[in-house]
């Protein structure tokens, strides 16, 4: 099949996100999307606008839909979960608020005319890309691999942002596609949690709290592996497993259980299209290759 | 403590919730990842803010531990954002240079913000610099830090966007583009 | 010799679990003038029923006893059978062998079994005596009377005059409405009560079928379903007197505040801006002593910051009522609308430790109260209310924030419990109808009879069974109305023969029997000096038979020849 979406990669996609970006770039190509990045596009915000001032937090990700206005198609791919719920924030009030929407444009030089859809990445391979269509390229299906699918919170919260291409509180795209590529998405009840998001860094004994909750669960589900669609929850449930925060002298206690590697879905996508991926992987910080290689997973 | 009824009409305006409709079922408390950790879950600080307690909120530590996973949002049966309501206190606490409850929180905006006043996007090595300093914790994560850079996962060298001056004309519509203490 | 047919049900494993019923069949065949006895799985089937009419004819049987359940399950549906294959319907009986034998002693099935036979032996030895009876039939005067001219009383009446019936509505006060016309406007569209009630009482007024009394009380209520007489007192310039001859009775008395002076801690009876619920709702009436301000009682002044406190005597075992009086969470609220409508300046805060809404459109219309209106609603039971400076200080508790909040209040409303009236247990003496622990008029059953009382021919209607608004009102007011259009829909009331007699040639006129009688029913003759029976109110339950002396008095179909036959044959 063969379909072009604009493309909006975000900050992350090619520093801290960058396996996402690499196996986003690859498996498009397997699968006949064509990715046009939009012209000059901004960061979103992320956490920190909303944060500090509301009109900011809506602004920011509006230029990138005038930006992505100039492109002319209409359906706007957005990797990460983040950007993707402050885009489509942006459109929303753009679209439902007239006074907004007359100062952006008065401020960015364009005219708002709602053509362009934000779109999350997994939404476009769930839904617009056939069964089979996903299941054609694979050359080496993922037999064995037990894993959990971790969804983390804005790709699907909150309703009205995302437009509810999945649901809120059971969502399955994931494990649909997971399935699709031969391994075994097994069901657990934390696959919504939040992973603790921005507090990374400064409140690292919260997202230590949640990741090691994530881990344990995924554990008592019997996987090996977390799948993810998130950079953010990446970042955190990859680092965090081992780098419990704080000072490094003395060593951190480490976790009382078995670290799991996580996975970006298109990571997993690209290994069962069989194309290279042993460098990217190789950039995890729970290496995943082990569990791999004796799945027999090349 | 008298009620001062006059907060909670700042507060609905300035985070678009109606804050009045909620009827305290402590749902968003009960489902909130960030809970055990602050002194006054959401629905606490939705209370709060209908009694009028703004010294309290603003100087709490509280509303600087939302990790804005909207789950509180998603799951009121009276449709309040808290995570809302409590980015709006974070505006009056930073409007009013009240002492933040969480310095370090503030200060990673702070520096993530500067970032894309500067370049247009995230540059996270300068970012982290500057959160470092500003901050006063230099040792954390250290480890984490080179071996995310030893992977190529951190660049050295930041891109700036051509439309900057209008990102920077964006900053300056609300008021952000002073830098704050 | 009479011929007796015993019937002996298994009741699936019921009785056949623990009761071994081919060896009762085998002993009960011994017994004298047992010609027939048989077992089978279930009784009350129809096979088991055609059995039962099959063997009456073939056998020829006079009598039959059938040794199953409890006979409230199907003494009725066996007396059919026997009457379907020729025989007296009061010469079927029962033998409980389940509720009495074998749910008892499932374990001890020996015992159980014997127990079986002696109590079928028993019944034997009374059927062997019972009489053929027919049931008697009694007139039935089709008039009503209700007691109480609220908007319940008013229903009622109103319901069973538009069905062709005569009403007597008797009025203790002056006027019709009761509580609702003290009212202001109601929930959920602020309707004027007055407005409403008007409409009502014109209905009743002009209503041909309906006699209203108002300043009447009843004194005296004598007879029994279908033949009440009930004596009315009326005060005018002089007082009449009316005998009325009713069928049916329905009880609309109301209820009351429970009075605030008893709630010393928030100053009731004391602080003159301390006042109730109905206090309230006069000021609001344009026709009120403020006319339709809110003022402050005290000074005149316009209160800008109002209190509600609910709870205020209800919800407290320790010291008040224990249950919840039901319409307070809903007119508090509708009040406190009210009040901000007309100070919209003003502030209102409410105090509760729940809200309940149970009714259609009933939470929006309090979440309205907090949205749109702006009332402060802090769950949280206010602990004091002191008089201090010209105003009111409130000490309560906001439990989700866990903090102490003071109100300093121009004007404090007490959501007072709703009690029954201060004569509720003089009218249910009255009209024989008890009264539960807090004084309300008790019904029948909880869940499924719950507009009648335990004493045929009296219903209940209204907040004088336990507080409710006033569409729960107007419904259990044409309930009641529904019972008692059942009631005179009837052309006669059968009842049961096997009740007591009296034999005059050997009553010595001793009038043992009459205090004797749990119903009444038990009178001497007006001129012979024998004892009567009234049988419309006897329920055959042998008191008056095991207190006679002289054997005068005896019960049909349980004489004392029965009853000593049925001792003997079981020892």
């Amino acid at each position: 099949m063969s379909a072009r979406y604009a493309f909006y990669p975000g900050c992350t996609l090619h520093s801290t996100g960058v396996e996402f970006g690499a196996s986003t770039e690859l498996v498009c190509q397997a699968l006949g999307l064509e990715l046009v990045e939009i012209p000059d596009w901004n960061c979103c915000g992320a956490s920190s606008a909303h944060s500090v001032d509301y009109r900011l937090f809506l602004a920011l990700p509006a230029r990138n839909l005038a930006q992505a206005q100039a492109v002319g198609l209409e359906e706007l791919a957005i990797p990460c979960a983040a950007c993707f719920s402050r885009l489509a924030a942006a459109d929303l009030a753009l679209r439902e608020d007239g006074a907004f929407r007359a100062e952006m444009e008065a401020l960015l030089g364009f005219t708002y005319e709602g053509r362009v859809r934000p779109r999350n990445l997994l939404d476009i391979v769930a839904n617009d890309v056939t069964a089979a269509a996903l299941r054609a390229p694979v050359v080496q299906p993922l037999a064995g691999l037990k894993v959990v699918s971790y969804y983390g919170c804005l790709l699907i919260r909150p309703p009205q942002y995302t437009g509810q291409w999945d649901d809120p509180e059971h969502p399955q795209s994931m494990d649909q596609v997971v399935g699709l590529l031969g391994a075994e998405a097994v069901p657990w009840s934390y696959g919504i949690d939040c992973c603790g998001g921005s507090l990374t860094l400064n409140r690292s004994d919260v997202v230590v709290h949640l990741v090691d909750k994530l881990v344990r669960a995924a554990h008592e589900a019997g996987a090996e592996a977390l799948v993810t669609a998130c950079p953010m929850c990446m970042a955190n449930v990859d680092g965090r497993q081992l780098y419990r925060g704080g000072s490094p002298w003395p060593r951190p206690a480490k976790p009382d259980y078995e670290p799991l590697p996580i996975f970006y879905f298109t990571e997993l996508m690209a290994l069962a299209y069989g194309l290279p991926m042993q460098k990217v992987l190789g950039r995890h910080l729970v290496d995943p290759r082990p569990l791999l290689g004796r799945l027999g997973l090349g | 403590m008298k009620p001062d009824l006059t907060f909670v009409e700042q507060v609905s305006e300035l985070s678009h919730q109606n804050v009045r409709r909620c009827y305290y079922c402590l749902r968003c408390s009960a489902g909130c990842p960030a809970a055990p950790f602050m002194e006054y879950t959401p629905a606490q600080i939705l209370r709060l803010v209908q009694l009028g307690q703004k010294e309290v909120l603003l100087h709490s530590s509280a509303i600087w531990l939302c990790i804005g996973c909207e789950t509180c949002g998603t799951r009121c049966p009276n449709e309040i954002h808290a995570g809302a309501v409590i980015d709006a206190l974070r505006q009056l606490a930073l409007a009013e240079k009240v002492p933040v409850g969480e310095r370090t929180v503030w200060k990673l905006h702070e520096a993530f913000l500067d970032s894309i006043r500067h370049w247009g996007r995230l540059h996270e090595l300068t970012m982290l610099m500057q959160y470092k300093l500003t901050s006063r914790d230099l040792f954390s994560d250290l480890d984490m830090g080179l071996a995310m850079f030893l992977r190529g996962k951190i660049h050295p060298l930041p891109q700036r966007i051509a439309g900057l001056e209008q990102i920077q004309r964006l900053f300056a519509m609300t008021g952000k583009d002073v830098e704050v203490e | 010799m009479k011929r007796i047919g015993i019937f002996v049900c298994h009741c699936g494993t019921n009785i056949a679990g623990a009761v071994d019923v081919e060896r009762v069949v085998q002993e009960i065949r011994k017994f004298p003038d047992v010609v027939y006895a048989v077992d089978y799985k279930y009784m009350c089937s129809d096979p088991g029923q055609a059995l039962i009419r099959d063997h009456i004819r073939e056998d020829r049987l006079d009598a039959v006893v059938v040794a199953a359940c409890s006979p409230t399950m199907h003494e009725a549906t066996f007396r059919r059978a026997g009457e379907a294959a020729g025989i007296n319907a009061y010469q079927t009986e029962i033998a409980n062998i389940r509720e009495q034998s074998s749910w008892v002693h499932e374990k001890q099935r020996e015992a159980a079994t014997q127990k079986a036979i002696e109590t079928i032996q028993t019944i034997v030895a009374k059927v062997r005596y019972n009489q053929s009876l027919t049931p008697f039939y009694l007139p039935l005067v089709k008039r009503a009377l209700v007691l109480g001219g609220g908007i319940a009383g008013m229903q009622t009446a109103l319901d069973v005059a538009n069905a062709g019936y005569p009403v007597v509505l008797v009025e203790r006060t002056d006027h019709l409405g009761g509580h609702m016309a003290e009212l202001s406007g109601l929930y959920l569209n602020f309707d004027s009560a007055p407005g409403l009630l008007q409409r009502k009482i014109d209905a009743v007024m002009d209503h041909p079928n309906i006699q209203v009394l108002t300043n009447a009380a009843v004194v005296d209520v004598g007879g029994y379903v279908g033949n009440f007489i009930v004596k009315v007192e009326q005060q005018g310039e002089e007082m009449v007197s009316y005998s009325f001859d009713i069928g049916a009775i329905v009880a609309a008395t109301g209820y009351d505040l429970y009075g605030k002076e008893h709630l010393g801690e928030y100053g009731g009876g004391r602080y003159p801006d301390v006042i109730d619920g109905l206090q309230f709702e006069e000021m609001l009436r344009p026709d009120g002593p403020t006319g339709g301000k809110v003022r402050r009682p005290s000074d005149g002044q316009v209160p800008q910051e109002v209190v509600w406190v609910q709870c205020a005597g209800s919800r407290d075992p320790e010291l008040h009522m224990a249950y919840c009086s039901k319409v307070c969470c809903m007119y508090v609220a509708k009040q406190s609308m009210a009040y901000k409508q007309h100070v919209p300046g003003g502030h209102a805060t409410v105090f509760y430790i729940d809200i309940r809404s149970q009714g259609k459109g009933y939470e929006e219309f309090v979440q309205q109260a907090m949205e749109e209106h702006e009332v402060l609603y802090v769950r949280g039971k206010v602990s004091k209310v002191f008089q201090e400076n010209g105003h009111l200080t409130v000490w309560g508790v906001d439990t989700l924030a866990g903090l102490p909040i003071e109100v300093e209040a121009d004007l404090v409303v007490l959501a007072t419990a709703t009690v029954p009236r201060h004569d509720a247990w003089e009218v249910g003496q009255l009209l024989r109808v008890s009264t539960d622990e807090h004084g309300f008029l008790s019904e029948a059953h909880p869940k499924l009879r719950p507009v009648e009382s335990l004493t045929a021919g009296v219903f209940l209607a209204g907040a004088a069974q336990f507080p409710k608004d006033i569409p729960e009102t107007v419904a259990q007011a044409s309930g009641a109305a529904a019972k008692v259009l059942s009631l005179f829909s009837l052309r006669q009331m059968v009842q049961e023969p096997t009740i007591a007699y009296v034999d005059a040639e050997l009553c010595s006129g001793c009038g043992l029997c009459i205090p004797a009688c749990p119903y009444d029913a038990r009178a001497m003759h007006e001129w012979r000096h024998i004892a009567t029976v009234n049988t419309a109110l006897c329920q055959g339950c042998a008191a008056c038979a095991t207190v006679c002396p002289n054997k005068a008095c005896q019960v049909r179909n349980l004489t004392n020849q029965q009853v000593l036959s049925m001792v003997e044959a079981y020892l």
